[in-house]
């Protein structure tokens, strides 16, 4: 369980973490900066299990898998937004950084709000408002990778466990 | 079945007949390719992958170009990470600086892209390589590192819009305005997860220039890719830029779309009617003609990029810029693409042209784009660039503003110090 911050639509990956921070990819030197060029007390006050939720188009323009990197780092324990967009949606799986779907909840939940999410059934329960959201199911080649515990950990079983 | 260009070149890599939008597949990589930020991560994703040796020296392209030449200490270190992986590795296509240039300008003009390759690249701007009939699109380190090792990657195989281009721009309009207009008008997730196909009796008027520039910014309408059909401009340039390595030099296969692909959505673009046209800070999709931009004072224009620094773009700003001087208190900064098209510059005479207006003409390098070093702004400073993103803080302080515009108007907006028309040139 945790609280969440909210943010608004296109929230793009400069903002996430500005290239002026690219000269390392450690994810807990990233979080120091995590969106900083648009909430300067983010990395202040977020706390482990804390979310993000956000409008659509989230995570949009460069590649950089620093963005997801830096969400980690702060140990935020979900991002949820209508839509993402896809070099980041990609990059989550791959960095292990939890993502959701789902319009409902990125309208209803309120910056502040008390929110827990179970990754199983993608459901997001708002403890402060007592709603309960269903996310997009996650289609199943993406859940087949996150089972095998991201993209590294799948090519590293493809090719015999790594002989 | 019916398919669009993108999805018969990503069937063909699939090694399937037929593919459709939401099936999800495995295809054979043409190039994997990274630069001096996402290649250590991707070097290091590597390692954990339990793969000795990359699937192919030849596919794997590594060019420092972000914050080269190194620009601080942490720059220089990731930069020597990936030298020295490339020589381990006995990566071909390592690019140095003094060879080095600006990866979307570089690889297409060292013939390793051709028409109907897969071309995965840790750069959101990979989808330049659209312009040449291939499917092209930015990936992630990891991902990046999945395909240094299996030459191999899975996508989502997506659908696509249409876009039908026609009639001839008019003076001083190019494919940034084509593209700017079109992000515009459907938005900064207008193609999320999409193909953007552009074909019609207009793109007679583009150069290939246009079309890389235009392939380039399809990222910034949310697109998988963007791709242009072949015809003989495609041609005449892939013959020009042929790469004298076998692995290469064979490659080229011309697909084109069905005749009743399915398109979720279709525009006709009249290339004639198209103004020159700046995005506003802070998103590419809010776009003003050049009509409408109003009174914006600048304070530094940037002339170059993965987007607009190529040939063709210098020429332009030579044009504008010749005889005349960028005005006082303005800061004009411009960096062509590559060696050969800086060389080039200085055999056309652009080069002086540049420097006797009072500009500064430096070496191949993204720096300024992504506020990297080489032109950084301040608190309430106003650029004009010809770059492909104005976020928040893109070229600096995070009260910075960031105007994206054409080679023309930004190099006309240098000369007035605010944000002007070339027409009046």
């Amino acid at each position: 369980m945790g609280k969440a911050f909210k943010y608004g639509d296109n929230v793009d990956t400069d903002v996430i973490i500005p290239a002026r921070y690219l000269v390392t990819s450690d994810p807990e030197e990233l979080a120091v900066h995590c969106m900083e060029d648009i909430d300067k007390n983010f990395a202040g006050d977020v706390r482990p299990g804390d979310i993000i939720v956000a409008g659509k188009n989230f995570g949009c323009g460069s590649s950089r898998e620093h963005a997801p990197l830096a969400i980690k780092g702060a140990k935020v324990a979900c991002v949820i937004a209508p839509t993402f967009a896809r070099i980041f949606y990609r990059n989550s799986f791959n960095t292990g950084m939890p993502i959701l779907e789902s319009e409902e909840a990125a309208a209803k939940i309120d910056a502040g709000d008390e929110v827990e999410v179970d990754f199983a059934t993608g459901l997001i329960r708002n403890i402060t408002k007592s709603e309960v959201y269903q996310a997009e199911p996650f289609p199943p080649f993406i859940s087949k990778l996150i089972e095998s515990g991201g993209l590294a950990e799948y090519v590293k079983a493809q090719n015999g466990g790594g002989q | 079945m019916s398919m669009t260009m993108t999805q018969k070149i990503l069937a063909a890599h699939a090694g399937l007949k037929n593919v459709k939008a939401g099936q999800f597949i495995e295809t054979d990589l043409d190039i994997v390719l990274a630069n001096d930020i996402t290649g250590p991560p991707a070097v290091r994703e590597f390692a954990r992958m339990g793969v000795e040796n990359v699937f192919d020296i030849n596919k794997v392209v590594l060019v420092p170009d972000h914050f080269t030449p190194n620009k601080d200490v942490k720059s220089a270190e990731q930069c020597k990470m990936l030298r020295e992986f490339a020589s381990r590795q006995s990566i071909e296509n390592y690019f140095e600086v003094g060879e080095m240039g600006i990866e979307h300008a570089l690889l297409p003009e060292k013939g390793l892209v051709t028409a109907g390759d897969v071309v995965i690249g840790a750069d959101s701007h990979t989808c330049t390589y659209g312009a040449l009939g291939a499917f092209a699109t930015g990936i992630g380190s990891t991902d990046m590192a999945a395909g240094m090792a299996t030459g191999k990657a899975w996508f989502k195989t997506p659908s696509a819009i249409k876009f039908n281009l026609t009639g001839k721009p008019r003076k001083w309009v190019s494919g940034k305005d084509v593209i700017l207009h079109i992000i515009g008008m459907i938005g900064v997730d207008g193609a999320l997860y999409k193909s953007m196909e552009f074909m019609g009796s207009g793109l007679e008027w583009l150069s290939m220039d246009d079309r890389f520039t235009m392939a380039n910014m399809a990222i910034e309408a949310g697109a998988k890719n963007g791709i242009f059909i072949v015809d003989d401009k495609t041609r005449e340039y892939m013959r020009a830029h042929k790469n004298k390595n076998k692995a290469f030099s064979k490659r080229m296969r011309v697909f084109t779309p069905d005749k009743d692909a399915h398109y979720d959505q279709s525009f006709e673009i009249d290339l004639s009617k198209i103004r020159p046209t700046v995005s506003f800070p802070h998103l590419p999709d809010n776009t003003r003609v050049i009509d409408n931009v109003g009174d914006v004072r600048i304070d530094q224009v940037v002339i170059g990029s993965c987007t607009n620094g190529r040939i063709s773009d210098m020429e332009i700003a030579a044009k504008i810029l010749k005889g005349r001087k960028v005005a006082g208190g303005v800061r004009c900064i411009i960096f062509p693409g590559t060696q050969a098209i800086l060389l080039e510059c200085i055999k056309q005479g652009y080069a002086e042209i540049f420097i006797k207006a009072g500009a500064v003409l430096s070496t191949p390098t993204c720096g300024p784009c992504l506020g990297g070093h080489m032109g950084i702004l301040a608190a309430g400073e106003r650029a004009v660039s010809t770059t492909n993103r104005n976020f928040v803080g893109r070229m600096g302080h995070v009260d910075s503003e960031v105007y994206l515009a054409s080679p023309a108007v930004a190099a006309a907006s240098a000369v007035r110090g605010y944000i002007a028309n070339p027409e009046e040139f």
